[in-house]
């Protein structure tokens, strides 16, 4: 793929519009269709797309497979957490009505945090996957 | 008349599920047991999503002046399966992998002759 | 009307679609299929009014798991083998007849169905209203389905993203570590 022209320059110009969207249909996901997993994805698929043209190794430089790790489980963490955070305010597991002033923006927040919880967590598992799958081949 | 109007989505439905079926139980490729199982799946995803359609009705997000929304549980309930299916078809395909590795061969046939020759 | 059109269409191609995936052969194009099964249904979920539902089979079903599968035709066969599926050997009279016998009581279970699109089917009448008319003023999402997802049935949610994460933790243990050089005569290898 080094000596495609076209798809290096097209994919350049393309891949930070594919991000920009991602982070559109996570964020607006409270007020059309979209978010987390949504977001997760396209946002992996942008990496995968970079992985395409470049070569595997320059993606893994990007975006080192520890890293892939460890926001993995900071997803799955960032979830829980909200639960627990809601359990130490003083309501249930998971109870967005006391994590703020009023009831509303505690659900607001709390629904906020959650989706950003699992779009971390998705975005990197189908990295992990990908990687996993592409490095399979490759003698050592 | 009326009946079969009302009912065709159903029908058409069905036929795709039972196309993915035919494709897991009587070929012995593993990889195209997967692409058949993943049919099964969309096709139980669209019968779903086909119960909670209301004709004349919106999208259910909110929005001053609209009345008549469609129902919003099964698109709650069909967007979890889609990520839990998408998790068990990367499964898959690693278990395919690691059985060519194993076997040198994705045929169900071969495979299991090489077991009983064991 | 033209809806009705739409919907005959895109259901028709999706069945010429499926039917295919059974009779061809060629592997890197049965996967090519499923790619624009996969593509056509997200256009049948939009057409049914589910927005979320299109774009996360557009994203995961197009794009991923298409090329998750062409990953692994690429580490299953040899380049100098042709990737083509073996002939079947079977008649296919056993699976034909358990489809058959599967097609028709299914078909029957579909006769007390409400018709599509009926507004005064039991399915809209006791839980939905209810979301429909209190999720904007006890969260102050418009999206209903993001409310539901997130807030109103949370822990399915934490149930189905430990999921994901255990997806990955597998296909890691399965397939994280480079493979130790074999022969493409395919002797069996313990890695």
């Amino acid at each position: 793929m080094k000596h495609n022209l076209i798809l290096r320059v097209v994919s350049k110009f393309l891949i930070p519009l594919i991000f920009l969207f991602a982070l559109y249909v996570q964020f607006h996901g409270d007020f059309g269709p979209g978010g987390g997993f949504q977001a997760g994805v396209i946002f992996s698929a942008a990496i995968i797309l970079y992985a395409l043209v470049f070569g595997v190794d320059t993606a893994k430089q990007v975006i080192p497979p520890y890293i892939l790790r460890l926001l993995a489980s900071l997803g799955v963490l960032i979830y829980a957490g909200t639960g627990v955070a809601g359990l130490l305010l003083g309501g249930n597991y998971l109870d967005y009505n006391v994590l703020a002033k009023t009831y509303l923006a505690g659900q607001h927040l709390g629904i906020l945090v959650v989706e950003l919880g699992v779009g971390i967590t998705v975005m990197s598992v189908m990295l992990i996957i990908f990687f996993a799958f592409a490095e399979r081949g490759r003698p050592e | 008349m009326e009946f079969t109007v009302s009912h065709y989505n159903y029908w058409l439905v069905i036929i795709i599920m039972m196309a993915g079926f035919y494709t897991v139980i009587s070929r012995g490729n593993l990889v195209k047991k997967i692409a058949g199982l993943n049919i099964f799946q969309v096709s139980v995803f669209l019968l779903y999503i086909s119960i909670g359609n209301v004709r004349e009705g919106a999208a259910p997000i909110i929005e001053k002046g609209i009345s008549l929304y469609s129902n919003p549980l099964p698109h709650v309930l069909i967007l979890t399966a889609i990520v839990v299916g998408v998790a068990t078809t990367a499964l898959g395909l690693a278990l395919v992998v690691r059985i060519k590795e194993a076997y040198g061969t994705i045929e169900e046939d071969d495979i299991h002759n090489q077991d009983q020759s064991l | 009307m033209i809806e009705t059109v739409v919907d005959i269409t895109l259901l028709s191609l999706i069945a010429i679609h499926a039917i295919a995936i059974i009779r061809v052969r060629s592997l890197f194009a049965v996967i090519m299929l499923f790619g624009g099964f996969s593509f056509l249904s997200a256009g049948l979920f939009v057409v049914m009014d589910a927005g979320d539902v299109a774009f996360t089979e557009a994203a995961v079903g197009a794009g991923i798991s298409t090329v998750l599968m062409l990953a692994t035709l690429a580490l299953t066969y040899a380049p100098a083998v042709h990737k083509e599926e073996k002939a079947p050997r079977h008649k296919p009279w056993l699976p034909l007849s358990v489809v058959v016998i599967t097609c028709g009581m299914l078909i029957y279970g579909t006769w007390d169905l409400p018709g599509y699109g009926d507004a005064n089917a039991p399915v809209h009448k006791h839980v939905a209203p209810y979301y429909l008319e209190k999720s904007l003023s006890e969260t102050g999402v418009p999206n209903v389905v993001t409310a539901i997802l997130a807030s109103y049935r949370g822990f399915d949610t934490l149930g189905e993203v430990t999921v994901i994460f255990t997806a990955g933790i597998a296909v890691l243990l399965l397939i994280g570590g480079r493979r130790r050089k074999e022969k493409v005569t395919g002797q069996p290898n313990e890695t």
